[in-house]
């Protein structure tokens, strides 16, 4: 057994967990935010991505050990007051979801995005998201979110769009 | 995944202590190809050793001709190095292209290096550049590093530490990608260096190899077209569900035309 320290939305936590246990059951069995998803279980489809010191990572390739000390930020910590975060609300207006099992790992894979490319092409998108799949969409409303996410973001929400 | 033991290593010196006194102990770099091996219960070490945060470990220097990048620095930080990027585009460019954002987050330049899997990107340019890969106890030249697949040079309880580029006159590498997870089906990393021209090639073949042919046509002209008559032989080459070995020796050829284009 380890004991671990972690910032998950802000919150402080200590817990003290088995080696083996990955990062992805410390947020979803120990500390109940079940928004991040366990999809492929293989590293492959992004659904368990969270942000690990400000960087996007899949949860469930990393031990919770490894993450001792970090901050962390799942889904449930995007809304602030009530208020979706603008690429939630991105999603929300671009129809960038169907199911939305894929969607809180995409959301987080898309703030990795924009934060590191404020202002991405299609292309840069296409190859921003290649850590997620998603099912249902085929991907072009989720291109269009990510487009309509940066106006947001960038506080160009009364555009609908800049082309 | 079966149990284990986790121990964060607090410097380079008790990562080796702690291998020395462990035979079944190993080191946990981006945990990028260990942790999926492990829950898939391929492998059963412990204790895993997390060299991740440690200093002696991290950096990237340029200086005296070379490139020495540190073994626990990240993919995303190659990729995005100012310095990487201007002393040797073409390995921020390989280490962009490498798995999705969130692996290269977290995958390491020693563990791809240590890992040595056929179809990874970074042993084509360690190979093609003449890199050198520094240990906890030696330097060893990229030529006698890699030893084909998942092998290495690499001793019980030795680490790598980081890994020094001598910089090219020019380089470019060029892959075409498995759809799903991003490894080279076929990589092809071209370097004009001062010993000559050095063509390397990662995916075709159960390890990493350089292609002499192609060496000794660019070193007489450094244009695609001089690889035009070239034929690659596909005897030795690796075939899967994903693509018979005729198809990779045809990639081979056309991976090393786009990097001699984008030289
Ligand atoms: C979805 C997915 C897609 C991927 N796509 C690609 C791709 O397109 N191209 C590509 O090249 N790779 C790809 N990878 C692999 C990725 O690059 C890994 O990060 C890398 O191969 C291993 O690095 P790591 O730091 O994660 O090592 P780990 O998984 O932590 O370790 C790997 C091995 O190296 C050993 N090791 C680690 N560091 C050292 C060291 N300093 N000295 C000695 N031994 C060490 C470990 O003990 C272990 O045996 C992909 C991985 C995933 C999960
Ligand atoms: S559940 Fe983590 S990548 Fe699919
Ligand atoms: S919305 Fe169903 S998987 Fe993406």
């Amino acid at each position: 057994m380890t004991t671990i320290e972690v910032t998950v939305n802000g919150v402080n936590y200590s817990r003290e967990v088995e080696d083996r246990m990955l990062l992805v059951n410390l947020l979803r069995d120990e500390l109940g935010l079940t928004g991040t998803h366990i999809g492929c279980d293989t590293s492959q489809c992004g659904c368990c991505t969270v942000h690990v010191d400000g960087r996007a990572v899949k949860s469930c390739s990393m031990l919770a050990a490894q993450a001792n000390g970090a901050e962390i930020v799942t889904i449930e910590g995007m809304a602030r007051n009530g208020a979706l975060h603008p690429i939630q609300q991105a999603f929300t207006e671009c129809h960038g979801l169907q199911c939305g099992f894929c969607t809180p790992g995409m959301i987080m894979a898309v703030a990795g995005l924009l934060k590191d490319n404020p202002d991405p092409s299609d292309e840069e998108i296409v190859h921003g998201l290649e850590g997620n799949l998603c099912r249902c969409t085929g991907y072009i409303n989720i291109v269009k979110a990510v487009k309509r996410g940066a106006e947001l973001l960038c506080g160009n929400g009364d555009k609908s769009s800049r082309r | 995944m079966y149990s284990f033991h986790y121990i964060e290593a607090k410097s380079l010196k008790e990562a080796g202590d702690l291998l020395a006194a462990n035979p079944d102990a190993k080191l946990l770099a981006g945990g990028m190809t260990l942790i999926p091996t492990m829950k898939a219960r391929l492998a059963q070490p412990s204790p895993l050793v997390d060299i991740a945060g440690l200093g002696e470990l991290t950096g990237i220097e340029l200086g005296d001709g070379k490139l020495v990048i540190g073994a626990a620095t990240k993919h995303h930080d190659v990729a995005t190095s100012g310095v990487v990027k201007k002393a040797i585009p073409a390995l921020a460019r390989l280490a962009g292209l490498i798995g999705d954002p969130q692996v290269r987050n977290l995958g390491t330049l020693g563990g791809s290096v240590a890992n040595n899997d056929p179809a990874a990107d970074y042993p084509a340019a360690v190979l093609a550049l003449g890199a050198t890969v520094i240990t906890t106890r030696r330097e060893i030249a990229a030529e006698d590093y890699f030893q084909g697949m998942f092998a290495t040079a690499l001793e019980p309880g030795e680490i790598v530490v980081r890994l020094s580029f001598p910089i090219p006159r020019r380089a470019a590498y060029a892959k075409f990608p498995h759809p799903a997870s991003g490894y080279a089906m076929a990589g092809v990393f071209i370097a004009g260096t001062a010993n000559g021209v050095r063509v390397a090639v990662t995916g075709a073949g159960p390890g990493v190899f350089r292609w002499p042919d192609a060496e000794a046509a660019l070193a007489k002209n450094m244009n695609p077209a001089a690889l035009d008559a070239l034929v690659v032989a596909a005897d030795d080459l690796n075939e899967d569900l994903h693509a018979p070995r005729e198809y990779r020796a045809h990639l081979v050829k056309v991976m090393a035309q786009r990097a001699a284009a984008a030289l």
